[in-house]
């Protein structure tokens, strides 16, 4: 093949990103990642596409099933040949595909894979999302940073008996330890229980200054209908955390006002503070497209991040101006990128440098219209200090009847 | 306090027992009477709340809208009955795993037809008891548990009344007996089974309408359900209609107590204790006749 012509060839061609989404299963919920994709790739091809080449995304449903990863990955790789990789969502799905990415020397994208290149270390692996460094027992230790400001010195742990709350409750009596607080119940149940009265009762009973709850959104349910029903106690200035399920509109929709002075997590919130042009416009788009498809109505915690995820590879592919893993990786290592959630700098093992994990406080929550949470004051962010947008309202039941 | 949180925890174990039986009610009739292993009677459960949300975004009310949805249900349970008859029954190829590959299939069948139409998030109910809870003294019962809670002895009561006192109830514990001896009666055991099989179901258009009220549900919450119907119903021993609704709370109270003074994360291995303890020292169940 004359090379003129294969070179020719090759500038035509475009450069394919796969990744596997979670369109089925238990996981489908997060299938908005692939929205955030899809902006990613128009906008950029709208400009011109990476290197004067078209981006094409390659995408399969992994039924939210660990076992269809290795699979579906090697097929990417050896079969449809893309140039980039994205991880599957979360750190359960990422974790059998990592020793392939490293041992093949691939880029990879994580998305949501907490911690997921701790053991590893793969040099060419970046986080789209914030966890920021040691995020296994880090991540939430602004909930904690929260609790010191404000006096609190017996915490109270609840957690499921699931991994990633086992870990998250690890992480959170370490933390605790490390700032002299007393850890005065530490408990877990088991995943989907669904009346926490006997449990509330047990916390009350020990008279915590804070709760530490690491859920998922069956059980963030219960408890948040628990404390409307049974109560914690006049003691507890500060609980939450850890709870999944907040940062989706089904669930917000869902307990209304009963979610008012509970604090959690999230990785945007709507405050003056985060507030910048790129991600209300972003948002903007995906809330339409959003609408016609039955994704989550707010989108604020998955599809930014997937289109930091398109951001980052934009900045490497640029950066170093051709598709050479290695030369993409020094890029991202050495340089700062601006995306839509803000400036992104890694550390070797691509975490995020800076933890922009948010603690929010819901605040002013009345009646159930998911629209009122893209309001500002409605999540007050207590921490990081550098995006703060209120101070915790304490104690707990003067938040819930304010 | 702790007489306190001996009070509470038995009545929350009452009421969960409770909603336990009414999830159970349904499997009673198709495994304890019929002999048929419906695994898919929890999805049917979770479609029956499904259901419900829907009428409930609507401005009803999910228990009272799903009276009607029952009678939705019996229509689509005797149509499925027989499609399960014509397969099998018929064939005289009515293999216990045969007929688990079946309603295996089906689960996730349902499963997935209500993650294409409903998406996978979590839905719940908007009623206004939801978050409030009725005081006595020192017990604290949620109206969450509490009003999805009163359906079990309904449904049993209705069930059992039914069962004992009607022509068609009679032969349906006939046909659980001897198959049969009902034909030579001159009753079609086929229609029979149909229409019991119709009566579960629609037992899973209620019990989804109370399950949606204790909590939120996706498509597949019925996984969660089914290891605890089966040792309900084998607890109480096959067949036995009332005592569902005793195994029900014997478990529910277990699990509360075990919740309140021990681990909650031994709550699950309780039903399935008791069940093995049941099955070592009483194999017909708690009030199960001998066969």
């Amino acid at each position: 093949m004359p090379a003129v012509w294969r070179t020719a060839h090759g500038q035509g061609a475009p450069i394919r990103i796969g990744t596997t989404i979670c369109k089925t299963g238990a996981l489908s919920s997060t299938k908005s990642t692939l929205t955030g994709l899809e902006l990613w790739r128009d906008d950029v091809n709208k400009a011109g596409g990476l290197l004067g080449r078209p981006v094409e995304l390659v995408t399969y449903d992994d039924q939210s099933a660990v076992a269809q990863i290795p699979s579906l990955y090697s097929k990417l790789v050896d079969i449809d040949k893309v140039d980039v990789l994205i991880s599957p969502y979360g750190a359960g799905l990422s974790a059998p595909l990592m020793p392939f990415v490293k041992q093949r020397d691939l880029f990879m994208i994580g998305m949501f894979a907490l911690a997921g290149n701790d053991v590893t270390r793969h040099d060419k692996f970046f986080h789209s999302a914030p966890w920021g460094p040691e995020s296994k027992t880090n991540w939430a230790r602004g909930f904690f940073d929260v609790a010191k400001k404000n006096g609190c010195s017996r915490i109270a742990v609840l957690s499921a008996d699931v991994e990633f709350a086992k870990t998250a409750a690890g992480g959170a009596e370490q933390i605790a330890g490390e700032y002299g607080m007393t850890v005065v119940y530490k408990q877990s149940y088991p995943p989907a229980t669904n009346d926490f009265s006997s449990i509330l009762r047990n916390i009350k009973a020990q008279t915590p200054d804070a709760v530490f709850v690491c859920s998922y959104p069956p059980d963030s349910t219960a408890l948040v209908r628990g404390l409307s029903e049974v109560g914690i106690g006049d003691s507890v200035k500060l609980f939450g955390g850890a709870m999944v399920g907040t940062q989706y509109a089904s669930l917000l929709g869902s307990l209304g006002p009963a979610l008012n002075g509970i604090v959690s997590f999230a990785l945007y919130a709507p405050e003056p503070t985060m507030a910048n042009s790129e991600m209300t416009a972003f948002l903007s788009r995906y809330e339409k497209v959003a609408a016609e498809q039955g994704l989550d109505p707010l989108g604020f915690y998955i599809p930014p991040f997937a289109y930091v995820a398109g951001q980052l590879i934009a900045a490497a592919v640029t950066g170093a101006g051709s598709l050479d893993k290695a030369a993409m990786a020094k890029v991202l290592h050495e340089t700062e990128v601006k995306t839509i959630a803000g400036p992104a700098k890694f550390n070797d093992i691509g975490d995020w440098t800076e933890r922009r994990v948010l603690m929010v406080q819901f605040r002013d929550i009345k009646g159930k219209d998911v629209a009122q949470f893209r309001q500002a004051g409605r999540q007050v962010i207590l921490d990081p200090p550098s995006l703060r947008s209120g101070d915790l309202v304490a104690p707990l039941t003067k938040a819930r009847s304010s | 306090m702790i007489l306190e949180l001996l009070a509470n925890a038995i009545s929350t174990g009452v009421l969960l027992g409770c909603i336990y039986a009414a999830l159970a009610l349904g499997l009673a009739v198709s495994f304890g009477l019929l002999h048929i292993p419906n695994i898919a009677h929890p999805v049917f459960v979770v479609t029956g709340a499904f259901a419900a949300t829907v009428f409930n975004a609507m401005g009803f009310d999910p228990l009272l809208v799903s009276l009607p949805l029952a009678l939705v249900f019996y229509g689509a349970g005797i149509a499925f009955f027989e499609f399960y008859s014509r397969i099998y029954e018929k064939r005289g190829e009515s293999d216990t795993m045969q007929a688990l590959t079946l309603f295996f299939g089906v689960s996730l069948v349902i499963e997935t037809v209500l993650v294409m139409q409903f998406g996978a998030d979590q839905r719940s109910t908007d009623v206004d008891y939801v978050g409030q809870s009725l005081t006595l003294g020192p017990v604290v019962m949620p109206y969450r548990l509490l009003i999805p809670a009163l359906v079990a002895p309904v449904m049993v009561t209705a069930l059992w009344l039914y069962l004992k006192y009607t022509y068609a109830g009679i032969a349906i514990r006939a046909v659980a007996h001897d198959e049969r001896a009902l034909s030579v009666s001159g009753i079609d055991p086929g229609w029979i089974k149909r229409h019991a099989f119709g009566i579960a179901a629609a037992t899973a258009a209620i019990s989804g309408a109370a399950l949606v009220i204790v909590g939120p549900i996706d498509p597949f919450a019925g996984r969660m359900q089914i290891g605890r119907a089966f040792a309900v119903v084998i607890l109480a021993g096959m067949g036995s209609i009332p005592g569902t609704l005793a195994a029900g709370i014997l478990i529910g109270v277990t699990e509360a107590l075990v919740g309140a003074f021990g681990s909650p994360s031994w709550a699950p291995a309780v039903a399935f204790t008791m069940l093995l303890a049941t099955l070592a020292f009483k194999p017909s169940g708690l009030f199960g006749a001998a066969r």
